[in-house]
């Protein structure tokens, strides 16, 4: 079956004019009489494998996939529910709280394993760690780091080297950096340590893995800190130049989430789509076909599925997190 | 055919409804009050866990610069994870301005350090238990009031109370099935000496009117007492006509045998053939009177005797030749010859007087039956019971009468130009079977009445 894909520019979509999509593709056989509006903060190139496949099954249906950050997904949905059918983040936090706040459609004949989902609503379907990427010429002649502790004392002993050569998220903008960082800050003091580090190195800030991996590539930065290892990996034409590194004492893992809105128009569709994506990311086998990690069955998740996740979207513990992130980094 | 009498409704029944009845109020009660109380232990589980987490909040609450801090632990809120999923909210208040959280949450102005108030209410359209708390924070020239409301839904109780709803209510079906099972019993238990009498009473032979002595529970005692003075008085009743009927057979008996000489007298002196026949059917019918009036004192005799059997060792042929020896005239009389057939001594248990009656009124019978000149035999028998059989050669038994001759005052159809009561036969099965024997009629191939005494 051939698929046309096209990419269309706010022709057919006016709510979306003003957004500022980071990325939007409407995948369509041109005969669909549904379309599903999928918002997600997920490079499309992720995503469109299982799309088609998806579709391949359902040629009735044609499906927008919009790309944007992860907290701005969070407010945009909040604001307009009804605009949006499926929603995919890998804020674990965010995706949380929507659900928790009833934005999300429970969907009751899912079959997913129990501590992989939430109220039978939130949908976890991958696991990806959290990397720290380096560019291997910065660190030709000197040992790679293993660990956070390796790294401090790599940056320690050249500072002259990393000045303003260090990449992370700024956790005031993105909402999967903020994620990474608080749970970083929860696991151990080690977080506070390699921040100061970043600040007295000048480190930079940057709101998406995609631009941070670009300014590694180009040797802009030498180390990226906490970047999704998927995304990372996914740069086939750069891994000459980059190196992922999963921390050795404790990584971060999250899982990345889908649920259906409440006020989704089509949730039969919007049902079928979760039930593709958790089949094939539950099954390591098919998983293998597609880009994204399949979710790992073998360990349970030391960050799961839980009010606790709630715990840093407090606006005062996050005003008391940014405060300390804020005078740690920004020196 | 026997009156049962009206019946109205039943005592078993009864029992069983009020017994089965009362263990299905125990049952629905039962449950109504485990379920109360599991409903109250679960509602304290969940209200344990939100006060933890709300003292979990406010205890992290500090003042930094004129500024609230609150710095809350993670476990504030993974304590509150469920099997169900359940939603989390919670609001945090300074005095009454709104901080964090969720804003439209319902506050709830708990007191100060009085630990948690609790309560339910609608949130985001689901059934929320809540908890608050709240605290005194004093600062440089500042004194404020932090509060903290926790709330979530109640899934997981509910799924925990709808688990010890069904197995309560299994239990109580258990107890009540096990009520059914003891009803029934109790109420078996309870009916058997009622039945116990039924079955003695029924088994009494029909002469029976002794009292019953047999010991029976408290509750009977009063009917068995008045069934007894009533058995009493029904005995009393009978011994006294049977006695009355005794009595005026005797009294009648002596002034017939006056009439009956007169009569004789009479007869020999009138000529008139049509006197002497009138004076001949007169005779005849002082005869039966008077014979009728002995069975009636026999019969009388025998049925107080049946009561209170005289039990002796009797020689059964002796007792049998010696009545023929007696009645030898009154067969010669009617030129009937009487054969006896015994053969030794055959040694029976038994009331002499009602046997010597019972026999001489099966052979009286037979004679009277027997054609002239014609051969009464009687033979008795050791083996394999003691029998006496008494043969005639008259015209036997009419076939379709023969189970009712026995029965009181019955006569056969073909005795009418014959005296008698109807009694002989009835005084003869009523002895046979006062000692446990029967008496058979039959006719012989021959022709001719056969009657058989067994014991």
């Amino acid at each position: 079956m051939r698929y046309i894909f096209i990419l269309i520019f706010s022709l057919f979509s006016p709510p979306v004019l003003g957004q500022g999509w980071e990325d939007q593709r409407l995948f369509s056989n041109g005969t669909s009489s549904q379309t599903l509006r999928i918002l997600s903060n997920t490079d499309t190139r992720f995503f469109a494998p299982i799309i088609e496949s998806f579709l391949a099954t359902q040629p009735s249906l044609s499906i927008d996939y919009l790309v944007t950050g992860s907290a701005d997904l969070y407010d945009i949905f909040r604001t307009s529910p009804a605009e949006f059918d499926v929603v995919i983040s890998s804020a674990m936090d965010l995706q949380f709280k929507l659900a928790n706040d009833g934005y999300a459609l429970p969907l009751n004949d899912i079959v997913h394993p129990n501590w992989a989902q939430w109220r039978k609503s939130l949908f976890a379907f991958s696991t990806e760690p959290a990397a720290i990427v380096i560019n291997r010429n910065a660190f030709k002649g000197i040992l790679t780091p293993k660990s956070r502790q390796d790294l401090i004392e790599a940056l320690r002993a050249r500072p002259e080297t990393f000045k303003e050569k260090i990449g992370t998220y700024d956790v005031r903008q993105s909402g999967l950096g903020y994620f990474f960082a608080t749970q970083d800050a929860r696991s151990s003091e080690t977080y506070w340590r390699l921040t100061e580090v970043f600040g007295s190195l000048n480190a930079r800030l940057y709101c998406c893995s995609g631009d941070m991996i670009d300014d590694l590539i180009s040797g802009r930065i030498a180390v990226a800190y906490n970047v999704l290892g998927s995304y990372a990996l996914g740069r086939t034409d750069a891994q000459s130049e980059i190196k992922v590194i999963l921390p050795s004492n404790f990584p971060t893992t999250m899982m990345r989430s889908a649920l259906v809105s409440r006020e989704t128009r089509f949730p039969t569709a919007a049902r079928a789509f979760i039930q593709h994506i958790t089949d094939i990311q539950a099954d390591g086998e098919k998983a293998a076909a597609f880009p994204l990690p399949p979710l790992d069955q073998t360990a349970k998740p030391l960050i799961s599925l839980g009010p606790e996740l709630m715990t840093y979207l407090d606006i005062l513990k996050r005003r008391t997190f940014i405060q300390e992130w804020e005078s740690a980094i920004i020196q | 055919m026997i009156e049962v009498g009206q019946i109205s409704g039943s005592l078993r029944k009864r029992l069983i409804i009020t017994l089965i009845g009362g263990g299905a109020v125990l049952a629905v009660l039962i449950y109504l009050i485990v379920r109360t109380y599991a409903t109250q232990i679960a509602q304290q589980g969940q209200d344990s866990i939100l006060g933890a987490s709300v003292t979990s909040i406010l205890d992290a609450a500090n003042l930094r610069k004129g500024d609230i801090e609150i710095d809350f632990p993670y476990a504030s809120f993974s304590m509150l994870k469920t099997a169900s999923d359940d939603r989390i909210f919670y609001a945090i208040y300074q005095d009454d301005k709104f901080l964090s959280g969720y804003e439209r949450l319902a506050k709830m102005n708990p007191k100060t350090g009085t630990g948690s108030t609790f309560g339910n209410t609608i949130f985001k359209g689901a059934n929320v238990r809540l908890a608050s708390a709240s605290r005194t924070l004093v600062g440089e020239g500042l004194r404020t009031e932090l509060s903290i409301t926790v709330a979530q839904t109640r899934d997981s109780l509910n799924g925990t109370l709808n688990r010890i709803g069904q197995n309560v209510a299994l239990f109580g079906a258990g107890f009540f099935l096990l009520v059914i099972i003891l009803a029934f019993w109790a109420t078996s238990a309870a009916i058997a000496p009622l039945a116990q009498l039924t079955s003695s009473i029924t088994r009494r032979g029909p002469h029976d009117l002794s009292p019953v002595i047999s010991p029976v529970p408290r509750e009977m005692a009063p009917l068995v007492f008045s069934l007894n003075k009533l058995m009493g008085r029904l005995d009393q009743s009978l011994t006294r006509s049977e006695d009355f009927i005794a009595e005026a057979a005797h009294r009648v008996r002596t002034p017939l045998a006056t009439v009956r000489s007169y009569a004789e007298a009479m007869l020999q002196r009138v000529e008139k053939e049509e006197n002497r026949r009138a004076m001949r059917s007169m005779i005849r019918a002082v005869d039966e009177s008077s014979r009728a009036a002995g069975q009636l004192l026999d019969h009388a005799m025998i049925t107080f005797r049946v009561d209170n059997l005289d039990w002796r060792t009797v020689n059964l042929s002796e007792l049998v030749t010696d009545l023929v020896i007696r009645l030898t005239p009154i067969a010669e009389m009617r030129d009937v010859q009487i054969k006896l057939e015994a053969g030794e001594a055959i040694q029976v248990s038994a009331d002499v007087i009602l046997i010597q009656n019972a026999i001489r009124n099966l052979i009286d019978n037979a004679l009277k039956y027997a054609p002239q000149e014609s051969v009464v035999d009687i033979v008795i028998v050791a083996n394999p019971r003691p029998e006496i059989s008494i043969k005639d050669e008259g015209t036997g038994f009419p076939n379709e009468e023969m189970h009712i001759l026995a029965n009181r005052f019955e006569r056969g159809s073909n005795s009418e130009s014959i005296t008698g009561s109807g009694l002989g036969l009835t005084i003869a099965q009523e002895v046979a079977e006062a000692h446990g024997g029967r008496l058979s009629l039959s006719n012989q191939v021959k022709g001719g009445a056969c009657v058989t005494f067994s014991f």
